[in-house]
């Protein structure tokens, strides 16, 4: 059954003009709601899937694989004096995270038709909830990363700590592009389907398979607009203690990622209000 | 009038319906097509074709009044309710409510089938904006009224249909607005289910909530509510506290338009160069379940030496054929050659065969055996079929079944008492 609670006593309903506010306020007010939609996707997938945690290990680990056999093997792309395995590996952890989040919430409004008919709440929370949920899975492939890590007697040094701000970052990348998205595949079907070309562009144009060592300075930094590259680099080195310490490139792709969120919660907060209409 | 629950001043929404009214979903492909075909021509052609699914939209409801909101399907009923529970936005004026709403447009939505029925309990309880607490606090209760206890931990999928409709009823029965918004979730189930839903309904608009309920169900909408609003495209066109005048208006008023149609010119009638429709007609106007009534065609014939047949079909509101009639079995001209002309056929009903509802009908002509269809329209014609309220009690709810029939019973004593 379908409905809808508001807190506030008075409330008046009247078009909206021009930009609309964030109204961050309102998902702290449905924050429950928020919980409720991440544990659900997280519960439905391991629910449904015979592997199901599994699966999560499975994709990165044969995608690894593959990059070693072709890329490490085959192409010898130079991976700055680490072993290819865990080079692409140590990249493939957040990416994957990335681009599973920035699927995940593309399609979550179209994949939420019925709630967006049905009933109010901010919908925000959709694509929020749908990006976050891909948390879990990085919880699941990180164990592995930590055991490659272990069994290439790789050292661990503070660095490590880095790790939890770059994923922030990596989040705010995928919640950004995944808010333009989303908002735009309830107007235009087709975008489902280039999202995915898009995402197997940004990977290469990100330095997962290669490293972004031979670039000199300032394209390396200049690389760094490209957010993902920063959090790729960000991770090897925080890792492996190769890449870029989070100087002058990291400080440009989060200042990249910062835009490209705010530009899609804005295009997504003016769209908003024709989602119940389009879906 | 002494507190106001509910207020809208000029409330208008405005649909823009695009040049191609089928699909509404557009691809990022021909929106670049059209603004790259746009650059080239600039003729400007085809202005987007919009419609005010509702307009100019003002009334005032007190604090606890139960108003019901009737009218056709489109006359903008669930659009309104949409907006004021902030679905979707107005285009135009305002609308201020003052108290907690709670909205019901649907039962169900937000259920997931690989879930159990306790953690879509949860889900959908989050889902209607209830807090976690809440929801916890009411668990026995909603469990208790869905009668599910024993499935609880059984994802919803493997659930009757029954099972599921009444856990998700559960669920918003327990939510605790001060203004309820309902659209027709008495639609559904069966008729325990309605019953229950009813009751509950009932309940609520007695604990002196305010409760705007959209409805086509006119038994409940005359059992539930003080006041009625109807609607007729996006406009209000009758709003008073005399439930049973405006109801009466509602159902005897619109069957006229639509029960009976005529094209006096045989070039514009529809139709095509065998066969134009010149008359279509349900006589009684007034139909109730008892009633037994006749469906009329004339038509041209324009063809001569056509064997026409005709063969009729009703379907109800949710689209069920409820029976097909041919001419096959009429004496005097069915399979012999039609000269050119026009022709007239009258299909008797009995009465007490359809429940009531809404139905339409669709005709077709046919050349001789089923050899090909000659013409065939869709939706010629609507009407309604009205319940009798006698001898219902307290119930209001629909009455199952698409046919209703009027049986005979006999009970006998089989065998003597015990002794």
């Amino acid at each position: 059954m379908t409905s809808s609670t508001l807190p506030p006593s008075r409330l008046l309903i009247r078009p909206s003009r021009g930009w609309a506010s964030l109204q961050l306020r309102d998902i702290w007010l449905y924050r429950e709601l928020l919980y409720f939609l991440i544990w659900r996707d997280v519960k439905v997938r391991y629910k449904q899937t015979v592997l199901g945690a599994a699966w999560a290990l499975l994709q990165p680990l044969a995608t690894m694989l593959v990059f070693t056999l072709f890329f490490g093997r085959l192409a010898r792309v130079p991976s700055d004096g680490i072993p290819y395995p865990l080079f692409s590996f140590t990249a493939l952890v957040p990416w994957m995270f990335f681009a599973n989040a920035l699927g995940q919430s593309t399609n979550s409004l179209v994949g939420s038709a019925n709630l967006l008919r049905k009933v109010y709440f901010p919908r925000l929370v959709i694509p929020v909830a749908a990006a976050l949920g891909g948390l879990v899975d990085l919880a699941v492939s990180s164990t592995i990363l930590a055991g490659m890590l272990a069994a290439y007697r790789v050292e661990w040094t503070a660095r490590v700590a880095w790790v939890a701000p770059l994923v922030a970052l990596a989040l705010v990348v995928s919640l950004g592009a995944g808010l333009w998205l989303s908002a735009l595949s309830v107007q235009y079907r087709d975008v489902r389907y280039v999202a995915p070309f898009l995402t197997q562009f940004w990977m290469f144009a990100t330095p997962v398979v290669y490293s972004s060592s031979r670039l000199r300075e300032p394209w390396r930094t200049v690389y760094g607009l490209n957010p993902m590259a920063g959090v790729v680099e960000g991770f090897r080195w925080a890792l492996l203690g190769t890449g870029v310490a989070p100087g002058p490139m990291v400080a440009v792709s989060a200042a990249a990622a910062a835009l490209l969120l705010a530009t899609g919660a804005y295009y997504f907060r003016r769209m908003e209000k024709t989602f119940a209409d389009l879906v | 009038m002494s507190e106001i629950a509910i207020r809208t001043q000029g409330l208008g929404k405005l649909y823009t319906l695009g040049r191609r009214r089928a699909d509404k979903y557009r691809t990022l492909g021909e929106a670049l097509a059209e603004a790259a075909g746009w650059l080239w021509r600039r003729n400007g052609a085809g202005a987007p074709e919009s419609i005010w699914a509702v307009r100019d939209v003002s009334f005032e409801i007190g604090r606890g009044e139960v108003v019901g909101v009737i009218g056709r399907n489109g006359a903008g009923k669930t659009t309104l309710l949409k907006i004021l529970s902030r679905i979707t936005e107005p285009t135009a004026g305002e609308a201020e409510i003052r108290g907690r709403v709670g909205s019901l447009l649907e039962v169900g939505t937000g259920f997931h089938p690989d879930l159990t029925g306790r953690e879509n309990v949860y889900l959908n309880g989050a889902i209607l904006g209830m807090k976690r607490a809440e929801i916890e606090r009411r668990f026995e209760q909603i469990v208790a009224f869905a009668e599910v206890e024993k499935f609880l931990d059984t994802a919803v999928k493997h659930y009757s249909s029954g099972m599921y409709l009444r856990l998700a009823f559960a669920v918003a029965a327990h939510l605790d607005p001060e203004i309820l918004l309902v659209d027709e979730v008495l639609a559904v189930g069966d008729a325990v289910f309605q019953k229950k839903c009813l009751g509950k309904m009932g309940e609520v608009a007695g604990e002196g909530r305010t409760v705007l309920f959209v409805s086509h169900n006119m038994t409940a909408v005359r059992g539930l509510c003080g006041r009625v609003i109807q609607m007729e495209g996006g406009r209000i066109t009758a709003d008073s506290t005399d439930v049973d005048a405006v109801v009466s208006e509602y159902l005897t008023g619109g069957m006229e338009a639509c029960s009976s149609r005529e094209w006096p010119d045989a070039e514009t009638a529809p139709g095509n160069d065998r066969i134009r429709i010149r008359l279509a007609r349900i006589e009684p106007e007034a139909i109730t379940v008892n009633t037994p009534f006749q469906v009329e065609v004339e038509y041209w014939n324009r063809k001569p030496g056509t064997r026409v047949g005709l063969s009729l079909f009703v379907h109800n509101q949710e689209g069920v054929c409820i029976f097909n009639s041919t001419t096959a079995r009429e004496p005097c001209w069915h399979g012999k050659p039609h000269p050119e002309g026009l022709f007239r056929s009258v299909c008797r009903v009995p009465g007490n065969l359809l429940n009531a509802g809404s139905y339409t009908v669709f005709v077709k002509f046919y050349q001789g055996g089923v050899k090909g269809v000659l013409y065939q329209h869709t939706d010629l014609l609507l009407f309604e079929v009205q319940d009798i309220v006698e001898d219902r009690g307290e119930w209001f709810g629909r009455w199952p079944g698409a046919v209703r029939p009027d049986l005979r019973w006999t009970t006998a004593v089989v065998t003597e008492p015990w002794n």
